[in-house]
C-alpha cells in the first residue's frame, strides 16, 4: 500500500521511472485479486449453480421428453410448447391468470392510489391509516386465504349473511364457476392494495412543495386544479412503475388457488404457476411443466425489464 | 404535501375520515372475522344470526386444539429456524460478494454484477424443478437443508448492500487498511454496521417473504414436523381440521401473529423493507 | 395602485419567532429588496404577501385593500421562486399559458376535449398563445416554447419562471432569491436583466435576497432584516455610508467593516490603543464606545505620523489588480483587521511587515457598545445632503 501512494507521488513529480500508465485511484494491490475471489467467489458459484444454471435447465427440460424417475432423455423440440398450448387446461389457465390479473391490476392501483390521496389530503392520524390498510399484504396470505374460506362460506359465511340481510343476490362463491375467479380476484385486490398505497405514498411526499405554491399564485389552488395540474402529472412515472409491480404480483398468484380451490371448479380458476406445480409435481410431466414454467419466465422477465427501463426514464425525468 | 397549505375544512376533514374508516374496516374485516371465530363454539359458528363477540367463550379449547392437534408451535419454530437460517446465511455470503462488487477492482467484477442482475430478473417458481432435482440428488429433500438452501444467496441483497455500500467514502476503507484490517474485516466490522438501514430493510423483507412462503415448502418437504408456518397452517386445514372453523381460526391467528406484532411496533421499517425490493 | 402596506406582521414557528412585528411601506412601482442573512424571515415575509402563509398578527394590504384573508390567486401578485418551480411535465408553452388558462377560462372551458367544444374556447385559447408568444419574445425564449423544463439551461429556466410571473401583468412582482442558484456570471448578467424588467414594466417589486450586490444595484430601496426584524430601511448608499445600527453595518460591505472598541476621553475625543482621533462624539467621557471604520477609510501613514491610528504586523495581502486587501494584526485588536488600499499609491506591503494606517475622522462610524448608532452632527449634515439627491432623483424618475 505505502509503495503504491509513494508511486502516486512520484508520478506527479513527472519521474521517469515509474510507469505512467498505472492508475493512480484506486491503486491496484497485489492482493485485490484474491481478496476478491474470496469474498465474491462464494456467492458467484452460488448464483450459477442456484440461479444461472437452473434456469438454463429448465429451458433445457422443456425442449426434452424427460419425466422424473425415467432415465431416457430425449431432445424434441418445440414438442412440449405445441403440447401445452394444444391443452385446454394449460390454454384456460394462461387465460384465467390473464383475467385475474386485469381484474387485479387496475382494482389495486386505483384503489391504492385513491387511499393514498386521501390519506395525504389531511394531516391527522395518517401513520394508522397507513398500517390498516398496509396489514392485509403483511399477513401469511395461505393463513388469510382460510379466514376467506370462513367469510365466502355458503351459509355460515359473512359474506352470504350480509348479502342475503340487505338483498344482494348470494352465491357459492368458491365453487361456482362463474364467481371463482372474480372472487379470487377480490381476494387479491385486498391483498395487494396497501403495497399499492405505500407506493404511491411514497411518490406524492416526493412532489416538491414549491409547485403547489407556484400552482396557488398561477390559480390553480382548488382541490381538483391541484390534482390535475401538479398531483397526477408528477405521479405519471410512479404509477406506470406501481402498475408494473403490482401486474408481476397477480400473475404469481398461487396460495389461493392451491389452497382454496386447486384450480377448480372444472378449470375455472386455475392460473399459470398452479399448473406449473400441478405437472411438474403431482402429475410428474417435467418437460410439459418445463414447457409452462419457460412461459412463465418469459412473461416475468418482458414485465421485468419493461420495469427496469420506466425506472431508469423516472430517474432522467427531472 | 399540498395539504400543509390547503387545511381541510371540517365537513371535508369528517368525510375523510369516514372514507379511510370504511376502507379500513374492509381491510381489517377478515382479521375481525378471524379472530371472532377463533374464540367462538362450533355450535356458534355454525349458527346463522351474527355476532361479533362469542357467547361462550371457547377460546382456550381452539387455541388449545390448534396447538396441539396441529403441531402449531412446531410451525412455528420451524419457521423462526429457517427464516433465521436463511437471514443469516443471506448476509454472510452476500455482504462480501456486494462489498468486493462496490469497492474492489477485479476481472470480471462487470460480468458478476451482470450476473447479479439476471438473478434479479428470475422469479424463484421458475427454478424449482430443477432446484428440486438438484436437492433430490444431493440427498437433501425433505430436510431444514431443503428449505434453506436455494434462498442462500439472494441477487436482490447483494444488489441492495452493493448500493449502499457505494456510497461509504473510499477513504474509510482505505483507512482501515492502513489500520490493518484485511477485507473480511471491513466488510463487518465496517461496512455492515454503516450500512444498518439497508441490512434491516433486508432482514425484514427476507424473514417476510420466507415465513409466509408456501410454494417451495411445499415441494421441498413432506413431513409435517419440517413445515414452515404457511405450509403447516394449509395443511392443518387440508387435514382434520377442514370443518372445524374454530381451531382453524386460532392457528391462523397464531402464524400470522408474530409479523403483525413486529409490523405495529416497527411500522416505518416494514415498509420500508418491503417496498424496497420493488424500488430496486 | 400596487403601494404594499405591511403592519405589524408577526409569526411563529413552534416556539420560535420568526417574524417579529414587521411594518413596511412598499410605494407603488418601486423596486424593494428584503436583505439578510438566511433564516432571517425574509422569504417568510414574501411568502406573507403572496399569500401563501397567513401571518399570526398584523395586516397586509396591497394597492389600499386589506388582503389578509384572500387567497394567493386572489391577490393579483405574480412570484419567482428560488427553484423556479416550473411544471415539469408541460412544456414552456404551457407552463406559461396556466396562469392565464386559470384566470380566463372557465372550468368547464378547461376539460381537455370538451372545453374546446364551447363557445367562445377556442378564440380565448387564441389570444392566450399570443400572449404567451409575445412575452417569450421579449424574454428571448420562443425559441424554447415547445420544449419541457428539464431539457433547458438553468438562465433559459430562470427566464421561463420570469415570463409566467410576467405574462399575467400583475401588480406586484415577487422574487424569491432567484439568482441563487446560477454561476456568477449568469448571474451578473440577469441582474442586469431584472433592473430593466423592472425599468420597462414599471410595477412593485419585491426582491429577497441575501447577497449584498444583487440589492445594492437593483433596488430603489433596501430593507434589512435581522432575526425576525426590520433593522433599517433605506436607499442603498444610505445603508451602506449610514447604517443604523452595528449589526447592519457589520452585515453590508465586503471586506466586513472593522469595529474597534475604545473610550471616550476628554473633550470628546476618542482614544484607541493610546493615540488618540478628534471626533466630536457629544458623548460623556469615560464612556464606552465602538468604532465602525470599512476598509477603504484606511489610509497608509509613515509610522508615528498625523493621524496615525492602528499599526500592526502583516498578515496577508491580497492583491486584486486595482486593490490590495491587506490582512493585519493590530495592537490591541483580538481579530485581524482588513484594509482595503490603492494597489498604485500604496507603499510596498508585504506580509511581515509592520503597517501604520490612519483613518479620517469624518469616515468613522460611531456606536455605542449595545449596538444602535450614535450620530454626530457631522453625519446629520451629510444625511441631509442624502436626502436633498434623494429628493432630486425621485423627481426624475419617469411615471
Amino acid at each position: 500500500m505505502r509503495m503504491a501512494i509513494g508511486a502516486r507521488y512520484d508520478a506527479s513529480a513527472g519521474r521517469a521511472d515509474v510507469d505512467p500508465s498505472a492508475k493512480v485511484l484506486p491503486a491496484r494491490r497485489p492482493g485485490e485479486a484474491v481478496a476478491a475471489v474470496a469474498l465474491a467467489g462464494p456467492a458467484t458459484v452460488l448464483l450459477l449453480l442456484l440461479f444461472i444454471l437452473p434456469v438454463a435447465a429448465i429451458v433445457a427440460i422443456a425442449l426434452t421428453d424427460w419425466q422424473f424417475g425415467t432415465k431416457s432423455l430425449h431432445f424434441v423440440g418445440l414438442a412440449n410448447f405445441e403440447g401445452i398450448f394444444a391443452d385446454e387446461a394449460f390454454v384456460a389457465s394462461l387465460r384465467n391468470t390473464l383475467v385475474y390479473v386485469s381484474i387485479v391490476m387496475p382494482g389495486t392501483v386505483l384503489g391504492g392510489l385513491a387511499i393514498a390521496l386521501t390519506i395525504e389530503s389531511g394531516g391527522t392520524l395518517r401513520d394508522f391509516y397507513r398500517a390498516i390498510h398496509f396489514l392485509p399484504f403483511m399477513a401469511t396470505l395461505a393463513a388469510m386465504a382460510i379466514v376467506w374460506e370462513a367469510l365466502l362460506h355458503p351459509t355460515i359465511g359473512l359474506v352470504n349473511g350480509t348479502f342475503a340481510a340487505i338483498g344482494l343476490p348470494t352465491a357459492n362463491w368458491l365453487r361456482d364457476e362463474a364467481t371463482v375467479l372474480p372472487v379470487l380476484a377480490v381476494i387479491g385486490i385486498w391483498q395487494n392494495l396497501g403495497f399499492a398505497m405505500v407506493l404511491f405514498l411514497a411518490g406524492l411526499k416526493s412532489i416538491p412543495q414549491d409547485l403547489y405554491d407556484a400552482a396557488d399564485i398561477d390559480g390553480a389552488d382548488r382541490w381538483l386544479d391541484r390534482l390535475m395540474t401538479v398531483t397526477l402529472p408528477m405521479l405519471g412515472p410512479v404509477a406506470m412503475f406501481v402498475v408494473i409491480v403490482v401486474a408481476l404480483r397477480a400473475f404469481e398468484v398461487f396460495d389461493t388457488v392451491q389452497i382454496l380451490t386447486r384450480g377448480g371448479p372444472g378449470h375455472a380458476s386455475e392460473v399459470l404457476l398452479h399448473t406449473l406445480y400441478r405437472e411438474s409435481f403431482e402429475f410428474l410431466r417435467a418437460g410439459y411443466g418445463a414447457a409452462i414454467t419457460v412461459v412463465f419466465l418469459v412473461i416475468a422477465v418482458t414485465l421485468t425489464l419493461v420495469q427496469a427501463r420506466l425506472i431508469d426514464k423516472r430517474v432522467h425525468y427531472q | 404535501m399540498s395539504r400543509a397549505r390547503h387545511p381541510l375544512s371540517w365537513p371535508a376533514a369528517v368525510v375523510r375520515h369516514a372514507l379511510l374508516l370504511a376502507s379500513g374496516g374492509l381491510m381489517l374485516l377478515p382479521f375481525v372475522w378471524m379472530t371472532s371465530l377463533s374464540l367462538k363454539p362450533p355450535a356458534e359458528i355454525f349458527r346463522t344470526s351474527f355476532s361479533l363477540l362469542p357467547a361462550h367463550w371457547y377460546a382456550i379449547e381452539n387455541y388449545g386444539k390448534a396447538l396441539t392437534a396441529a403441531a402449531l408451535p412446531r410451525y412455528m419454530a420451524n419457521g423462526v429456524l429457517v427464516c433465521a437460517a436463511i437471514l443469516a446465511l443471506q448476509i454472510l455470503i452476500c455482504a462480501p460478494c456486494a462489498y468486493a462488487l462496490a469497492k474492489l477492482e477485479f476481472r470480471g467484477r462487470d460480468l458478476l454484477f451482470g450476473l447479479v442482475l439476471v438473478g434479479l430478473l428470475i422469479p424463484h417458481q421458475v427454478l424449482a424443478v430443477p432446484l428440486f432435482v438438484l436437492g433430490y440428488s444431493l440427498g437433501l429433500l425433505n430436510s431444514y437443508a431443503a428449505l434453506i438452501f436455494p434462498f442462500v444467496v439472494s441477487p436482490f441483497g447483494i444488489f441492495l448492500f452493493r448500493q449502499f455500500f457505494r456510497s461509504i467514502p473510499d477513504d474509510i476503507v482505505h483507512a482501515a487498511r492502513l489500520d490493518g484490517l484485511s477485507e473480511f474485516a471491513i466488510v463487518w466490522r465496517i461496512m455492515l454496521p454503516m450500512a444498518m438501514p439497508a441490512v434491516i430493510a433486508f432482514s425484514i423483507f427476507s424473514v417476510v417473504s420466507h415465513w409466509n412462503d408456501l410454494f417451495w415448502p411445499l415441494i421441498a418437504v413432506k413431513s409435517p414436523n419440517l413445515m414452515p408456518p404457511a405450509l403447516g397452517v394449509a395443511i392443518f386445514r387440508g387435514g382434520e381440521a377442514s370443518t372445524e372453523y374454530g381451531p382453524l381460526m386460532a392457528g391462523a391467528v397464531l402464524v400470522i401473529l408474530p409479523l403483525v406484532l413486529a409490523f405495529v411496533v416497527a411500522q416505518r421499517w416494514f415498509i420500508e423493507g418491503l417496498t424496497s425490493a420493488s424500488l430496486k | 395602485m400596487a403601494a404594499i402596506s405591511l403592519h405589524g406582521l408577526s409569526k411563529h414557528y413552534g416556539g420560535n419567532p420568526v417574524l417579529d412585528a414587521v411594518s413596511l411601506d412598499i410605494e407603488d412601482g418601486e423596486f424593494l429588496t428584503l436583505l439578510g442573512p438566511s433564516g432571517c424571515g425574509k422569504s417568510t415575509l414574501l411568502r406573507i404577501i403572496a399569500g401563501l402563509e397567513a401571518q399570526d398578527t398584523g395586516s397586509v394590504a396591497i394597492g389600499g385593500l386589506a388582503v389578509d384573508g384572500l387567497r394567493p390567486k386572489q391577490r393579483d401578485v405574480a412570484m419567482v421562486f428560488q427553484s423556479y418551480a416550473l411544471y415539469p411535465h408541460m412544456t414552456v408553452a404551457a407552463n406559461m399559458a396556466l396562469p392565464l388558462k386559470m384566470r380566463r377560462l372557465t372550468p368547464l372551458q378547461r376539460l381537455p376535449v370538451v372545453g374546446r367544444l364551447l363557445a367562445g374556447t377556442k378564440a380565448e385559447i387564441r389570444q392566450i398563445e399570443e400572449d404567451v408568444r409575445r412575452t417569450a419574445a421579449v424574454l428571448e425564449i420562443e425559441h424554447v416554447l415547445g420544449r419541457k423544463p428539464g431539457e433547458l439551461s438553468g438562465g433559459q429556466r430562470q427566464r421561463v419562471a420570469v415570463g409566467r410571473a410576467m405574462v399575467r401583468r400583475p401588480s406586484v412582482f415577487l422574487m424569491d432569491e432567484p439568482l441563487s442558484n446560477l454561476d456568477a456570471k449568469l448571474r451578473v448578467t440577469m441582474r442586469a436583466e431584472i433592473k430593466e424588467l423592472h425599468r420597462r414594466l414599471g410595477v412593485t417589486f419585491v426582491y429577497v435576497t441575501h447577497d449584498q450586490a444583487e440589492a445594492m444595484t437593483l433596488s430603489d430601496r433596501v430593507a434589512v432584516m435581522l432575526d425576525g426584524k426590520l433593522r433599517q430601511v433605506g436607499r442603498p448608499l444610505e445603508i451602506y455610508a449610514d447604517p443604523a445600527e452595528r449589526r447592519v453595518a457589520e452585515f453590508i460591505g465586503s471586506p466586513k467593516i472593522t469595529m474597534i472598541e475604545a473610550r471616550v476621553g476628554d473633550g470628546g475625543r476618542i482614544h484607541v490603543g493610546g493615540r488618540g482621533l478628534a471626533i466630536e462624539t457629544g458623548q460623556q467621557p469615560d464612556t464606552a464606545i465602538v468604532l465602525g471604520i470599512r476598509p477603504e477609510a484606511f489610509t497608509p501613514v509613515a509610522a508615528g505620523g498625523q493621524g496615525e491610528l492602528l499599526a500592526g504586523r502583516v498578515r496577508l495581502v491580497e492583491h486584486l489588480g486595482s486593490d490590495l486587501y491587506v490582512h493585519f494584526d493590530a495592537e490591541g485588536q483580538a481579530e485581524p483587521v482588513i484594509a482595503r488600499l490603492d494597489a498604485e499609491r500604496a507603499p510596498h506591503v508585504a506580509a511581515g511587515e509592520r503597517i501604520h494606517l490612519a483613518v479620517r475622522a469624518e469616515r468613522v462610524l460611531l456606536f455605542a457598545p449595545e449596538g444602535q448608532r450614535i450620530r454626530t452632527c457631522a453625519d446629520q449634515r451629510a444625511a441631509g445632503a442624502v436626502v436633498d439627491t434623494r429628493v432630486a432623483a425621485r423627481r426624475g424618475y419617469a411615471r
